[in-house]
């Protein structure tokens, strides 16, 4: 059989862009093997209802274990459900999404079905029944090609690459419910504290505003919220480590070899240098933009589009400037 | 409590990565070598945890070539205790690697085993979670911080938008990314006691790599960039562009 398997990861009952870029690059593969995309959701009941619309983005079925405990993620009650799914359906290739909850669930699952696991790829094909994969490595320095010698051939991919495709079945859904005994799970979250209640996390935003030194300190940080509102939504404040380091951000928005890795469709890094380490985390994104006022710094290097210029004064017009351009679409 | 720090030599984060001439492998010329950024953290986390206590012995683990020593020492130079080093062949598939440090960790009855999120070379983000499958542990990612109180340790996990509090059940793996500790440095002292440290150095228990690497390339270079202009007087040609050449407005 040639068939590949998509982990679709559900938040809040939802199956957003990480689980149907997941099936929709399921699903090609699946197509260059000759078999079809199968998709696996887990949560809590109620999930079923809309699983069928998944088939619009690839999954042939959709396998939906519903569980009062698995509504959200727990690595323990999730781990050995996918493992068995995979060996059930015999499947030629797997695929998750690289994202907090993936780069988690993935190794678990790869590790108890002694497979090796290829992460985080920008790009996935079969080539005469060996899945190939291109990864970056050295924070995105180099892109490295892999063949994959096992089967399944088990990847993670890259949040933001891959595109969502369209079909036009729709699924048949395959309900059922897993044998879950939470109260043996070594793991449990006991807590969660949202950062940015509302917000999307700067590794998921279409549109990235990221604030580096030249910011000044954090009682500037209103002028890139007024950028970010005046763009509209989807967009997601970012950080050069220089200014979480000193405080003034959260760990969680700082983009770069030690924060995160973003693919945004368009990039602002106002006030920030270009350090190699920040570069690591954005270079992959489609439209860079740079507001610096040294003319010589860096990060005009990799810009598509740079002003130079004090941030002070430009960043409120590009609002405003942005603001009457919305206003008038 | 007994922690063992698993750590990798990687190029330093400054290097620049050139692709040599075979096609699937770095230009080694020039480059400097130094513990993976998030392995440091995994190191201070078992400093001060041992501090805390005021007891307990840390002890680093790495597979990786000779070269891996000065890696090693540096570590004990931060204040861990003694360092093995298991010889062998480090490839992209981070399950042999897996293989090879769980089959170590046999012989360690540390309560702890904690990790690097992900090695600053490869950026696989996996050996930390399968050792903990191989060795049949629960595992926390993504790791801030943590604190132990009797057979629980409790993390701080970041997440998309903010993180969590974790609780895990000892003997556990915990996988670190950066956080409020900032990694030490060695002083000199530290330096001069690390090369009387216990350094143990044995082949690994390797098994055969199922993923191939068969190409190795720079990224494409990015398309040249323009200044558009200086000051807030560029602003309205930069949004003209954004909106009718870049199509991302
Ligand atoms: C192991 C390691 C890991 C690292 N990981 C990361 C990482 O993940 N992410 C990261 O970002 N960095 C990382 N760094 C740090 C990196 O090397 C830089 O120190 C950092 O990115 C610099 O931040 P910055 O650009 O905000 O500050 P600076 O380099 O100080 O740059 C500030 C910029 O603001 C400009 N500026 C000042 N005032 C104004 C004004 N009024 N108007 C316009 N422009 C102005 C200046 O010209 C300058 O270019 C790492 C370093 C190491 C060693
Ligand atoms: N060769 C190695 N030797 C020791 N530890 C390693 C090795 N490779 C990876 N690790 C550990 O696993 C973590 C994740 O690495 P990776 O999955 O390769 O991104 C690292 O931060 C280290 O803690």
């Amino acid at each position: 059989m040639a068939n590949v398997l998509a982990f679709a990861e559900q938040r809040d009952g939802q199956i957003g862009s990480a689980g149907r870029e997941a099936i929709s690059a399921a699903a090609t593969l699946a197509g260059s093997l000759g078999g079809s995309a199968h998709a696996l959701v887990l949560g809590a009941p109620g999930l079923s209802a809309g699983a069928e619309g998944l088939g619009t983005v690839g999954a042939e079925t959709v396998f939906v274990g519903e569980h009062e405990a698995l509504g959200e993620y727990n690595p323990e009650g999730y781990a050995g459900i996918v493992a068995d799914r995979v060996r059930e359906g015999g499947y030629s290739a797997v695929v998750f999404t690289a994202s907090t909850l993936g780069k988690d669930l993935a190794p678990r699952v790869a590790a108890l079905l002694d497979v090796p696991l290829a992460t985080d790829v920008t790009s996935l094909k079969a080539d005469g029944g060996t899945v190939t994969v291109v990864r970056p490595v050295f924070s995105g320095k180099a892109f490295a090609t892999l063949e994959i010698d096992a089967t399944p051939a088990m990847v993670s991919i890259r949040p933001n690459v891959f595109a969502v495709g369209e079909h036009s079945a729709a699924g048949t859904v395959d309900a059922f419910t897993p044998e879950v005994d939470a109260s043996a799970w070594r793991v449990r979250v006991v807590g969660r504290n949202s950062a940015s209640e509302g917000q999307v996390d700067v590794s998921e935003a279409s549109i990235v505003v990221s604030g580096g030194r030249g910011m000044k300190g954090p009682e500037h940080w209103g002028l890139l919220e007024g950028l970010r509102d005046a763009i509209g939504s989807g967009v997601a404040l970012g950080a050069s480590r220089a200014v979480v380091d000193a405080g003034w951000r959260p760990h969680g928005e700082q983009v770069g070899q030690t924060g995160k890795t973003v693919a945004p469709k368009l990039y602002f890094a106002v006030g920030i240098s270009g350090a190699i380490q920040h570069l690591a985390g954005m270079r992959t994104a489609k439209t860079i933009v740079a507001i610096n006022r040294d003319a010589d710094a860096p990060i005009f290097s990799v810009a598509d589009y740079g002003i130079v210029g004090d941030l002070f004064e430009v960043v409120p017009k590009l609002s405003e400037e942005i603001a009457a351009l919305k206003a008038a679409d | 409590m007994n922690v063992i720090v698993c750590v990798k030599r990687v190029p330093d984060t400054e290097a620049r990565i050139k692709v040599d001439e075979s096609g699937t492998a770095i230009d080694k010329a020039g480059i400097k070598y130094d513990l993976s950024p998030y392995d440091a953290f995994a190191v201070e986390a078992a400093l001060r945890l041992k501090e805390g206590h005021g007891e307990g012995e840390v002890t680093l683990l790495t597979l990786g070539d000779s070269s891996s020593q000065e890696t090693l020492r540096k570590g004990l130079a931060m204040g861990a205790d003694k360092a093995v080093l298991l010889t062998g062949d480090v490839t992209l598939d981070g399950l042999a690697t897996a293989k090879a440090i769980a089959a170590e960790l046999e012989g360690h009855d540390a309560p702890l085993f904690l990790f690097g999120v992900k090695a600053a070379d490869d950026d696989q983000s996996q050996v930390g979670p399968m050792v903990a499958a191989l060795a049949g542990r629960p595992c926390v990612t993504g790791v801030s911080s943590f604190e132990v109180a009797g057979s629980v340790a409790t993390c701080q996990r970041e997440v998309e938008g903010g993180s969590e509090t974790v609780e895990v059940d000892l003997p556990a793996v915990l996988c670190m990314t950066k956080g409020p500790n900032e990694p030490r440095l060695a002083a000199l002292k530290g330096i001069m006691a690390a090369k009387k440290k216990p350094l143990e150095e044995k082949p690994a228990a390797t098994v055969e790599a199922r993923i191939r690497l068969t190409g190795l390339a720079e990224p494409p270079a990015r398309a040249e960039g323009r200044i558009v202009g200086e000051g807030a007087d560029a602003v309205g040609e930069l949004v003209r562009l954004l909106r009718e050449e870049a199509n991302a407005l």
